[in-house]
């Protein structure tokens, strides 16, 4: 048993997605990213079961990792009670927490996602609030979002929402008090750890491929992790 | 499948709800972009139901969407979590209501691991003690929000003073009904009617006097798979899992669609804006699309509340032509005011679909 299979098998979500998987495939049948990426979960299950490090070190390296959505829709098919996307997360988890992730273009929007979600967590206490969810970043989100988004604070109001208000209710804001206790959490749980590792790898990425790494969602490293896409990702 | 075969899975998929005393835990999603559907959820449990229910302010983000886009690791989650606990402990409660169905999937995964691993449960603990001083006794009863809708959808109906149906046939409205992924695909038997055929909308459709449509890709997810969009690289995936989805059920002409997870309305609504953009698509007559709402604006909207105080204008398929097929009254000229009647402006009518504004 190679190291990072060792690693892996330590992971707690591993112990409950991966028993003797039987390869018949109805996790790739099931799968949204499946139709979509070329993707199949079942040789992820495969490749994992081999005990091979070496294959193992080249899937948490490789883009195949980052293209399942984690719907579960596999875990309600397995006839073995599988779950590939849990061991997905555990891919992931384990690819970050070494650095893998910065080899592929769909695992180095790894810092997209924690310099928005992941920060906005720490500072607000929300993953989502209205103000983040910025038009111009979220064109999709079509006229009326950028409608209510200029109109926030009449809306929310009108709506029954305490938008950034003392006490109860939707979006107030979350004390002081409140956010350093998560802080706490995250300082004492490995949360904050797995931040600092994404942007550590991240940054020395930027280097390597001479962007500029800033520390918002204006760098130069940013806005090419959040927008480049190879166009190989899918079925052709 | 017949609906006599259903009916027998829904039986073997029977959950326990409590029947007073929440402690609600609010969605960011849902927060962030249909705030009024939880204004009315915790008014229908108050003020029509006559229940208590604990709107705790302490709480945060269960880091559901940071941990399922792989940003927050599992022992930070369960130890936010346990803080969540906690809160419901401290103030009295042993009832815990979540209106995030991500939330919901993952306070059902987490307990299901302590069951497992119980020692993880006792790290934890430690980990929260440390962190925050804080102790916590786990939830007795665990449901979604929709769960507790579902239990009560007869005495809604009760009060309701419109039903889902068409008010010039009389025959009912034809309703696709959307259940989140994690409300029950990880773990079935949590869920009412199971994974395969949920039933928790579909009884309140039948309750409140639609029919459920049957096609091919009602399972199917929305779309949202977290990263899938949360970088703007990736979210070709996302509009192609919501296009999948209504190009299956157009066939099936819906007047509505209802969905009990917080993301799924948002991505389904915005969807059809960015295909008919895109393709010059709109999946309704007359170039109007299909509207989409959570399970409390419907909830609201047959209890007669007025649809610009629950929200609906903020949707960007319109809703207008669902309320005058079953005959809710409105204001169009009050849709797009503030509170009092302030004029805040109106959105851009977009280029294809249908845009209703007076």
């Amino acid at each position: 048993m190679g190291e990072l299979y060792s690693r892996l098998a330590d992971d707690i979500r591993f112990a409950e997605s991966l028993k003797a998987c039987i390869n018949c495939g109805t996790c790739t049948a099931i799968c949204p990213a499946a139709e979509f990426y070329n993707y199949d979960p079942r040789v992820i299950a495969t490749t994992v079961q081999s005990q091979d490090d070496e294959k193992i070190r080249e899937l948490m390296s490789s883009d195949v990792i980052w293209y399942c959505g984690e719907c579960m829709s596999c875990k309600t098919r397995c006839p073995r009670g599988n779950a590939p996307g849990l061991l997905i997360i555990a891919l992931r988890s384990l690819s970050q927490d070494m650095g893998f992730f910065t080899e592929s273009e769909k695992g180095r929007q790894q810092l997209a996602v924690k310099r928005t979600i992941g920060d906005q967590i720490l500072a607000s206490g929300y993953c989502v609030r209205p103000d983040m969810v910025d038009p111009g970043m979220h064109p999709e989100q079509g006229p009326v979002w950028d409608w209510e988004h200029k109109n926030l604070i009449p809306i929310m109001n009108k709506l029954g929402a305490n938008y950034n208000g003392e006490g109860s209710g939707a979006l107030r804001k979350i004390s002081q008090d409140d956010l350093d206790e998560l802080q706490r959490i995250f300082e004492v749980t490995g949360g904050q750890e797995r931040y600092d590792k994404i942007e550590e790898f991240s940054k020395e990425k930027a280097a390597e491929m001479g962007l500029e790494f800033g520390t918002d969602t204006n760098s130069e490293y940013f806005q090419h992790i959040y927008t480049a896409n190879n166009q190989k990702h899918n079925h052709g | 499948m017949k609906l006599e075969g259903k009916r027998l899975i829904w039986q073997d998929y029977q959950k326990e709800i409590a029947d007073d005393h929440y402690f609600y835990a609010r969605s960011c999603i849902r927060q962030t972009f249909f705030p009024g559907a939880e204004a009315v959820f915790v008014k229908i449990l108050k003020d029509e139901l006559g229940k208590d229910i604990h709107d705790e302010q302490h709480h945060t983000s269960c880091t559901g969407i940071g941990y399922h886009s792989d940003v927050v690791p599992f022992d930070t989650t369960m130890t936010v979590v346990a803080r969540q606990f906690a809160l419901m402990t401290e103030a009295g409660y042993e009832n815990y209501a979540a209106s995030c169905v991500t939330s919901f999937g993952l306070y059902t995964e987490i307990l299901d691991t302590w069951h497992h691993f119980p020692e993880k449960e006792a790290q934890i603990r430690e980990f929260l003690f440390k962190a925050t001083g804080r102790e916590f006794n786990k939830p007795k009863n665990l449901a979604h929000a929709s769960d507790i809708v579902y239990k009560f959808r007869h005495q809604i109906a009760a009060k309701a003073k419109y039903k889902l149906v068409d008010k010039n046939t009389g025959e009912p409205l034809k309703v696709v009904e959307h259940i989140g992924c994690h409300y029950s695909k990880m773990f079935p038997h949590k869920g009412i009617g199971g994974a395969e055929y949920p039933y928790v909308l579909s009884g309140m459709i039948e309750a409140w006097g639609g029919e459920v449509i049957d096609y091919p890709e009602r399972r199917h997810c929305c779309g949202f798979g977290f990263r899938q969009y949360l970088v703007q690289a990736n979210r070709g995936f996302s509009l192609s899992c919501s296009k999948k989805k209504f190009d299956s059920m157009e066939p099936y002409e819906p007047d509505m669609i209802i969905t009990n997870c917080p993301g799924c309305p948002m991505f389904l609504d915005r969807w059809q804006y960015a295909l008919s953009e895109m393709e010059g698509k709109t999946y309704g007559k007359n170039h109007n699309g299909i509207p989409v709402f959570t399970y409390e604006e419907v909830a609201g909207m047959i209890m007669g509340y007025d649809p610009w105080e629950i929200g609906l204008q903020v949707h960007q398929v319109p809703a207008e032509p669902l309320l005058d097929k079953i005959g809710i009254r409105y204001d169009p000229s009050r849709k797009f005011k503030g509170k009092n009647g302030e004029d805040l402006g109106m959105p851009e009518s977009p280029s294809y679909l249908k845009f209703y504004a007076e």
